[in-house]
């Protein structure tokens, strides 16, 4: 079976400008959303706070654990369901405390007064100090720059410099908009999604690395040819390919999406979003910008 | 080439053995021989799957460098009433400052050619004179204070050593880490709270003389006569539970210490059926003990605990046996904690908590039972999908995929890593991407035969032309998968593991193993045409 004729030449490179648009677009969107909202929003492990997820016994709802709480002087606690469950609740304070009867115990207790002893259980609890959370966040932002830097070092050392450029902006491009979706859709920054976000960054680079590599068998081949006609072809040669694993790739993600419980649930939506973006900008984004480079070297001669 | 056939099968069967091998004690759990586990452990389960607490604990250094100058400052005085000289006060100042107050200069020299003879560590510095005396200034060398700070932390990390020994987990883990932190991590703990305040009380135990003479009304209003401190005594009313808290004066001078305690048990106090702790000193501390209720016989004594005055009873005659007994309203599971706190010795400073994550058994095995099937369902799909096109040649491409998810597992139980619930995202993520190799081969078989290659010369063709694309695009993903692993913690490390490990077995298990299939079925035939 074939999707993709091998003689196809659909002109990528032509459409560049609506490309364009559409990650200005894309980027801009999640960049208002960003800075309507301060800044990512970030999770315990990278704000400090704790968290409680709780199982009840019989139905209640969000109010319902909201006005059990109003006693306890815990600032505003979110509360919100958690996954399918219709019975079990994540509760978020911003507060910590460093003292050895946590707020967790606190939580706990009041809760047990209004549903009961018995009637609740304590699946999950985590409290991330302040000091912790600023060296958390720290060191993932460390991570993300060493591995772009490392990429840069071997990506410049395997192709050419430029080719590490349009590798670099092209994952910008995708943690950015990637990024951007998680303050669209409010979902909280937190450890896994650090993961996440370098999973994508493998993803993405592996998939801009596939074209690049055909661009240099390429231009080996066919050098009486135009870039343009070089990039063009290159990108068609690989598109069957390009499919079918971005197709597999996003199966199984969207089985951890749909079936991976509710602690993953975040992690499998960056992943979601990563790999249509990272897909979509090796074709559209790593592969032009190269042109653009090319157009700026060949200027001065 | 039918022989190097015959090397590479060979290659294939010793690692699929080798692999069935290391799996067995996860698969069986315990249903094999002991030597098996001792060998190849079963796959190892982070806390996020199994349940269990972990633990970042702070000391506060700080404070052991006030309990030290508190230290030599009792010494001090002591030493300055034995050899006479007159002084105002000696008090400690901004944590690791010591100052002597004398009236004159003679007085002073005395102070200083004491201090230097007794406590060599310390070093003079600045002389003020205000008010009509002197002070002498004495301050801990910097190095000293890096050496309290560093022994507070490993005496920290000894004590809750000794506790959870007590405590009774299996295989704990307490780690120190940079920054004064102690990181602990105790797999299947049932009862986190007891946990953590067995773990983190200070456990500081002190006898105190009660000030008798001093008006509590004016202690309270913050009046309390030179040399004393107001402390609460907590009891518990028997019949109705009220807790209620009632102030004693008692002298700042500890006259004993817990740091003297041979042992520490639970007792029952057969008139209220009641526990306490008795607890036994040492030589050193029953001397101590047999001279301090000698010369105190009618006055109080306060036990206290952690700054809480635990009971504060009349000496009612000298005590030479070297027992005493903590009492105040316990219940069974306090007085047995309290026991092994004591017994496992207290901690030299107080400690926080920086970060705690405590996952239940029951979240646990929802977590591997919901990721186990996006693997499967995952799997499927992706099966499907090559099989429905790539046909024949996709079905390699599966036993591949297959074998590639077996290694994996083989390879976390021989390596010993930790599968946590990210890890197993990893392994997803691995299914998704471990066929991007053979789709690589493939297309480029395909496009080889296109050209109108005969079969076997488009696979060689197409095996050697992707090699150097699937080299380059897998090493810059393990890149990112090995920065993550030096940054990451805990689960976050375990995605780092499943993703590198999944790199390189699919990478030889596209590469190799499906290229021996591909080689085995082709190689007494002669085929027209390729099912691929």
């Amino acid at each position: 079976m074939q999707l993709i004729k091998p003689g196809i030449n659909i002109d990528f490179i032509g459409k560049r400008k609506f490309a364009l648009i559409i990650s200005l677009v894309l980027i801009l969107v999640g960049l208002a959303s960003l800075v309507r909202h301060g800044g990512p929003h970030y999770g315990i492990d990278f704000a400090g706070g704790t968290l409680v997820q709780v199982q009840f016994e019989r139905q209640t709802s969000a109010a319902e654990i909201n006005n059990a709480l109003t006693d306890l002087d815990l600032g505003s606690p979110v509360v919100q369901r958690f996954g399918d469950d219709s019975n079990e609740f994540l509760i978020r304070v911003e507060r910590t405390t460093g003292e050895l009867q946590g707020i967790s115990v606190l939580i706990t207790e009041t809760l047990e007064q209004t549903y009961g002893v018995g009637q609740v259980e304590v699946r999950r609890v985590e409290m991330v100090g302040p000091q912790v959370g600023r060296d958390l966040r720290n060191k993932g932002m460390w991570a993300i720059f060493y591995a772009m830097l490392g990429i840069l070092a071997y990506i410049s050392w395997r192709f050419e410099f430029r080719f590490a450029i349009g590798a670099i902006i092209a994952l910008f491009h995708d943690v950015v908009i990637t990024l951007g979706m998680f303050s669209l859709f409010a979902k909280e920054i937190d450890l896994p999604i650090i993961a996440a976000f370098l999973a994508i960054i493998g993803y993405s680079l592996n998939d801009t690395i596939i074209v690049y590599d055909r661009i240099r068998e390429n231009l080996g081949k066919h050098n009486k040819e135009s870039f343009t006609f070089i990039l063009n072809r290159s990108i068609n040669e690989t598109l069957s390919r390009t499919i079918i694993t971005s197709g597999t790739t996003l199966l199984v993600v969207l089985s951890l999406f749909v079936l991976g419980g509710g602690v993953i649930h975040n992690f499998a939506f960056a992943m979601l979003v990563g790999v249509l973006v990272g897909t979509y900008s090796s074709i559209f984004v790593a592969s032009p910008l190269l042109l653009l480079w090319q157009k700026k070297a060949v200027k001065p001669a | 080439m039918s022989n190097s056939l015959n090397t590479r099968g060979l290659v294939v069967i010793f690692c699929l053995l080798l692999s069935l091998f290391a799996l067995v004690p996860t698969l069986l759990r315990g249903d094999v021989p002991s030597w098996w586990p001792k060998t190849f452990g079963p796959i190892q389960l982070g806390l996020d799957l199994q349940g269990g607490m972990h633990l970042v604990l702070g000391v506060d250094v700080d404070k052991a460098v006030e309990s030290r100058v508190d230290t030599i400052i009792d010494q001090t005085e002591v030493r300055l009433k034995e050899q006479d000289i007159i002084y105002k006060r000696v008090e400690r100042r901004q944590g690791d400052r010591l100052v002597v107050q004398v009236y004159d200069q003679d007085e002073g020299h005395k102070v200083d050619a004491l201090m230097k003879s007794d406590f060599p560590a310390l070093e003079p510095a600045t002389i003020t004179g205000t008010g009509g005396y002197i002070e002498k200034h004495f301050r801990l060398s910097d190095d000293e204070i890096e050496n309290i700070k560093d022994y507070a932390v490993r005496q920290a990390l000894e004590t809750m050593r000794n506790r959870v020994d007590q405590f009774g987990v299996s295989e704990p883990t307490l780690q120190r880490q940079a920054g004064n932190r102690i990181l602990i991590q105790l797999p299947g703990v049932d009862d986190p709270d007891r946990a953590i305040s067995l773990l983190g009380k200070t456990a500081r135990l002190e006898f105190k003389m009660v000030d008798e003479t001093a008006n509590i009304q004016e202690a309270l209003t913050g009046r309390l006569p030179e040399g004393t401190q107001l402390l609460y005594e907590r009891s518990t009313n028997r019949a109705s539970g009220v807790e209620t808290e009632i102030p004693l004066v008692v002298s700042t001078q500890t006259i004993l210490t817990g740091d003297l305690l041979a042992d520490a048990n639970v007792r029952i106090d057969t008139r209220f059926n009641e526990p306490y702790v008795s607890i036994d000193f040492n030589a050193v501390g029953a001397r101590r003990f047999d001279q301090i209720t000698a010369a105190n016989v009618g006055r109080r004594m306060a036990i206290v605990l952690d700054d809480t005055v635990y009971s504060a009873p009349v000496i009612r005659e000298r005590i030479s046996g070297g027992s005493a007994q903590i009492s105040g309203s316990f219940t069974s599971q306090q007085a047995t904690d309290l026991a092994i706190v004591l017994r496992a010795g207290s901690l030299p400073a107080p400690v926080e908590i920086l970060e705690n994550r405590t996952v239940g058994p029951s979240l646990g095995q929802d977590s591997i039972d919901s990721g186990i099937k996006s693997i499967w369902v995952g799997a499927l799909m992706v099966l499907v999908v090559i099989i429905v096109y790539y046909q024949l040649s996709g079905l390699i491409a599966i036993s591949a995929l297959m074998m590639n998810l077996f290694f994996i597992a083989a390879m976390l139980s021989m390596f010993g890593a930790t599968l946590t619930l990210p890890g197993l995202a990893g392994i997803v993520l691995t299914v998704g991407m471990a066929v991007d190799a053979n789709v690589l081969i493939f297309e480029r078989i395909r496009e080889e035969l296109a050209l109108g290659r005969a079969p076997k010369l488009a696979i060689d063709s197409g095996y050697s032309k992707a090699f150097s694309t699937i080299i380059d695009a897998n090493l810059t993903t393990l890149l990112a998968a090995l920065v993550l692993f030096q940054f990451g913690t805990g689960p976050v490390r375990g995605f780092a593991v499943t993703l590198s490990i999944g790199i390189i077995a699919s990478l030889f298990t596209a590469i190799f193993v499906s290229r021996f299939i591909f080689d085995f079925f082709l190689k007494s035939r002669n085929i027209k045409r390729l099912s691929i």
